[in-house]
């Protein structure tokens, strides 16, 4: 089976090409053959108009609004073919994309006395963008530039540059006259400088098709429990093969199990190959759910959370980076924003251009970052774990399609150096266990107060201890932020990195910031291992703490010269379950500082 | 090695769709016609969840003007045992009497078929409904997703359709909202035959030729199937030698002159066929664009 798509501007002759070439495969009806011919003579013709086939087999009248891929199934003694109708105008760029997903194969259509036209790049752009390796190139329309083997020359030369720079590996170029028939269905003999296989020919015999991938990977689709005694994961195998009796891995987490059984379509198999649809069952007991991936133990596919990759934009609104999405990568779906936009691209001239955001039918490059790591290939590699879509939360629109290029923060994430001497080594060598408190609470309210107090007593029964103060972190790592949210965002994120690193390194870490944000608080708890995070939240009503005013800043913030100052014109989103509520206004420092002790005796023993 | 053929690859596609459809939806259905891609849907679905049985029910909406035959067939599928069997006629339509021969296509398949089959999904608050159709059947479908999103009052957009690239289907649906999910949208009528001989899948008789009582009426060969059946003046029952290309209610589903009586005999048929499948199809007469108006109201 070969899945093509035509693609050409509408005035190049493609549903011409497309009619006459389902006629040449004898594959219209004598229901539609009489309706054609009722149909051209109503034109005018006597001739049978072929453009009438494919716009007869398209809606009408939806045509103007019509921005969809029709798929139309034909076959030869030789192949089954699907093709997908794509609309040539500009606008329609998701289309192309849509239609290029599916496709091995593009048709292109050039009108042979307009030449190569900016259509004709951004149609092969798409294409290629979208892993198309291979084009028809046909040159239509040569009865008007009388069948001139110089003309057609003319035009083959420079599209073959072309399309070989947007990385398309081969082009088979063939001169036609898509009304007439010439080399449609049948070799033109009025074009005898042409020796190559007319269009039905060529799509019979060429070896297209996106390469199957090698590397075994199978995306867990539905977990079959049915009952206790059967339980296997079903998934379409994306890449390579496997065998009963091989050994897996099962990604993210990298587990290991041995295939014990893999249940086909009627039987047992004894091997599963790409493009099969089979089912898995492995000889422990896993916890293995919809969106892992079982892959190769050999060959591991890379684990990454933050990717650079190219995004076509279908949304009605614009992309906004920093907005939450939903991506589905596979089997997977995950929470995921764009957090820079690189350039987006001119698709006429492939030239990057400066942006801040992607409106309806751009490609951009862009940086985009997940909510927890996902198993994936570049799209060049592996279309299934390379290809993802975007959704918008609020309408569940499909809004974007993105092709993975590499991850970012390689190091962190691909393969996490290992290190002889960890965490549990490190806390063993300082004789403590090791723990992140994290201050909470409105500026003001005694949170480095009391903090230096438990620091001061901590030390004193020799603990290995250090304090992450907010204020005293912006004079260096945080001296670029602000105060706006983002920045805040960006503030406590760099804040809970370092903290970690700290009880990584074994210490006993007491922070203090403001951090408003529940979010970001969650975030922060989410980056330590259980009992590891003890939120304390220092709760000083508003009026005390401008009482106090330490640093004189309320009173600098109510003259309104500071602006987003949390408690006056910036919420602070109190904790609902801190480890630790310290009520301020009852107790002195001294006594809520003992409190803390109390509660982290048990935890550092 | 061996190498997939075409079959094993639309096969492989289906069961993939089904198994998107158990993993993602919470009260998913298989709409079961009777039909020959309803049977090919049904042996698919029991390959999607091998070794268990499907872990959804079939729900076929009885419009009572089914061939005998049909009904004979969903019956026994039903004894089979591995898959609960949901049957649903609309009892309003019922009582007014609604009638194929005295109310006509249009009305019929409204009531019978588009209403009835809303109310039974939103009685059973199924949020995915699977169905066989193709999209060579017919220019509207051709241009529908396999997932094919319904709002809440089970209206299809034709232009707010989710775009679908490669196998990642987009199955996000907010609480009321269902999807239809057309596993077999890129087979063929001939693929469907080739693929019912290769796995030998039992279907309908009707299918095959044999002599059968039949009348000529604007054009068809209508099947008298039982003594409901009223004949218009100077109509007479003959004795024919037909099969069925599609089937649907029996008076509404004209029969083909057929010698057809085997399996490779209709694959032979077929592709020497010289109209197109659905010509048969009375309902789909009634106006240009009918098929694409009765899927906005809800009909499959």
């Amino acid at each position: 089976m070969l899945r093509f798509i035509t693609c050409g501007s509408v005035d190049d002759g493609k549903s011409t090409l497309l009619g006459r070439l389902l006629y040449d495969a004898g594959m219209l009806a004598d229901d539609q053959l009489d309706a054609l011919r009722r149909d051209s003579r109503k034109r005018g013709g006597e001739a049978l108009d072929f453009a009438l086939v494919t716009d007869g087999l398209d809606a009408e009248r939806e045509q103007g609004i019509t921005i969809d891929v029709a798929w139309r199934y034909f076959h030869t003694a030789r192949r089954s073919f699907i093709v997908g109708d794509c609309p040539g105008h500009e606008q329609y760029t998701r289309n192309m994309a849509t239609g290029a997903s599916q496709a091995d194969l593009a048709v292109v259509l050039v009108d042979a006395r307009k030449g190569l036209l900016p259509q004709t790049r951004r149609h092969t752009y798409i294409c290629a963008l979208l892993g198309i390796r291979r084009i028809v190139l046909a040159v239509n329309k040569m009865d008007l530039v009388g069948l001139d083997a110089d003309v057609y020359a003319s035009i083959v030369e420079p599209y073959r540059a072309l399309a070989a720079s947007m990385g398309v590996e081969a082009v088979d170029a063939l001169p036609v006259v898509a009304p007439d028939g010439d080399n449609v269905g049948l070799r033109s003999t009025r074009m005898p400088w042409y020796q190559g296989p007319g269009l039905l020919e060529l799509l019979e015999t060429l070896e297209a098709g996106v390469a199957s991938p090698e590397r075994f990977r199978l995306p867990v689709q539905w977990v079959n429990r049915p009952d206790q005694h059967f339980r296997g994961y079903a998934g379409t195998v994306c890449g390579g093969r496997v065998e009963v009796g091989e050994e897996v891995l099962v990604q993210p987490g990298g587990q290991r199990a041995r295939v014990e059984r893999i249940v086909g379509p009627s039987t047992d198999l004894a091997q599963a190959v790409t493009g099969q649809a089979v089912t898995l069952c492995l000889d422990r007991e896993l916890d293995i759910s919809r969106g892992d991936v079982i892959a190769a133990v050999a060959q591991p596919a890379a684990v990454a959370d933050q990717f650079g990759c190219h995004l076509v934009w279908f949304g009605d609104q614009p992309l906004l980076p920093g907005r939450g999405y939903l991506l589905q990568l596979g089997t997977a779906t995950v929470n995921a924003r764009v957090t820079a936009i690189k350039h987006k691209i001119d698709v006429n001239t492939q030239a990057p251009l400066a942006a801040r955001r992607l409106e309806l039918n751009d490609v951009g490059y862009c940086n985009i970052d997940l909510d927890r790591p996902l198993p994936f290939e570049r799209y060049a590699d592996n279309r299934t774990l390379g290809g993802f879509v975007l959704i918008d939360r609020q309408s569940n629109a499909t809004v974007a399609c993105g092709m993975l290029d590499f991850a970012l923060r390689r190091a962190a994430n691909i393969h996490w150096q290992h290190t002889d001497v960890d965490k549990a080594t490190r806390a063993q060598a300082k004789g403590q266990q090791p723990l992140c408190v994290w201050f909470t609470g409105l500026s003001g309210a005694g949170k480095s107060t009391i903090a230096n107090l438990v620091e001061r007593k901590l030390a004193a029964q020799g603990f290995h201890t250090y304090l992450l103060d907010g204020d005293n972190l912006r004079h260096g790592l945080n001296v670029d932020l602000g105060f706006t949210a983002e920045a805040r965002v960006e503030n406590v994120r760099r804040v809970a990195e370092v903290a970690h690193l700290m009880v990584d390194a074994g210490l006993v870490v007491l922070v203090c910031v403001i951090s408003p944000f529940a979010g970001e608080r969650a975030f922060a708890r989410g980056r330590f291992a259980e009992g590891e995070f003890v939120e304390v939240f220092v709760d000083t009503p508003l009026a005390e703490c401008e009482r106090r005013d330490p640093k004189g800043l309320y009173a600098k913030a109510r003259a309104g010269r500071i602006s987003n100052f949390t408690g006056i014109d910036s919420p602070y989103e109190p904790p609902a379950s801190a480890e630790l509520h310290l009520h301020t206004g009852e107790q002195r420092a001294e006594q809520l500082a003992e409190q803390v002790l109390d509660y982290l005796r048990d935890r550092l023993a | 090695m061996h190498r997939p053929s075409h079959l094993d690859d639309l096969e492989a596609e289906s069961i993939q769709i089904l198994r998107e459809v158990f993993a993602c939806f919470r009260r998913p259905v298989m709409l079961y016609s009777i039909g020959k891609d309803s049977t090919v849907l049904l042996h698919l679905l029991r390959k999607a969840s091998r070794p268990a049985p499907p872990p959804l029910p079939l729900l076929h909406v009885d419009t009572t003007w089914k061939f005998r035959d049909m009904i004979a067939f969903r019956d026994r599928v039903a004894a089979q045992g591995d898959i609960e069997m949901l049957v649903h006629v609309n009892q309003e339509g019922v009582r007014q009497g609604i009638s194929p021969l005295t109310h006509g296509a249009a009305v019929h398949t409204d009531i019978m078929k588009t209403q009835a089959l809303r109310q039974a999904l939103d009685r059973h608050r199924f949020d995915a409904a699977i169905g066989g159709a193709r999209r060579d059947e017919e220019k509207s479908r051709a241009k529908e997703r396999i997932f094919s999103f319904r709002t809440a009052q089970h209206r299809w957009d034709p232009k707010q359709q989710r775009p679908e690239l490669w196998h990642t289907w987009n199955t996000q649906i907010r609480q009321g909202e269902s999807v239809r999910v057309f596993p077999l949208s890129n087979w063929t009528e001939l693929d469907v035959w080739e693929y019912i001989r290769r796995e030998r899948i039992e279907v309908v008789p009707l299918y095959f030729a044999r002599e059968r009582p039949v009348v000529e009426r604007d054009g068809a060969l209508i099947m008298v199937d039982d003594e409901r059946f009223v004949l218009r003046e100077g109509e007479r029952i003959q004795q024919r030698r037909v099969r069925f290309r599609t089937l649907g209610c029996y008076p509404l589903t004209g029969a083909i002159a057929s010698q057809a009586d085997s399996l490779d005999a209709i694959i032979e048929e077929m592709r020497a066929s010289r109209s197109s499948e659905r010509q048969g199809r009375i309902i789909d007469h009634d106006g240009a664009s009918s098929m694409e108006k009765k899927k906005q109201e809800g009909y499959f």
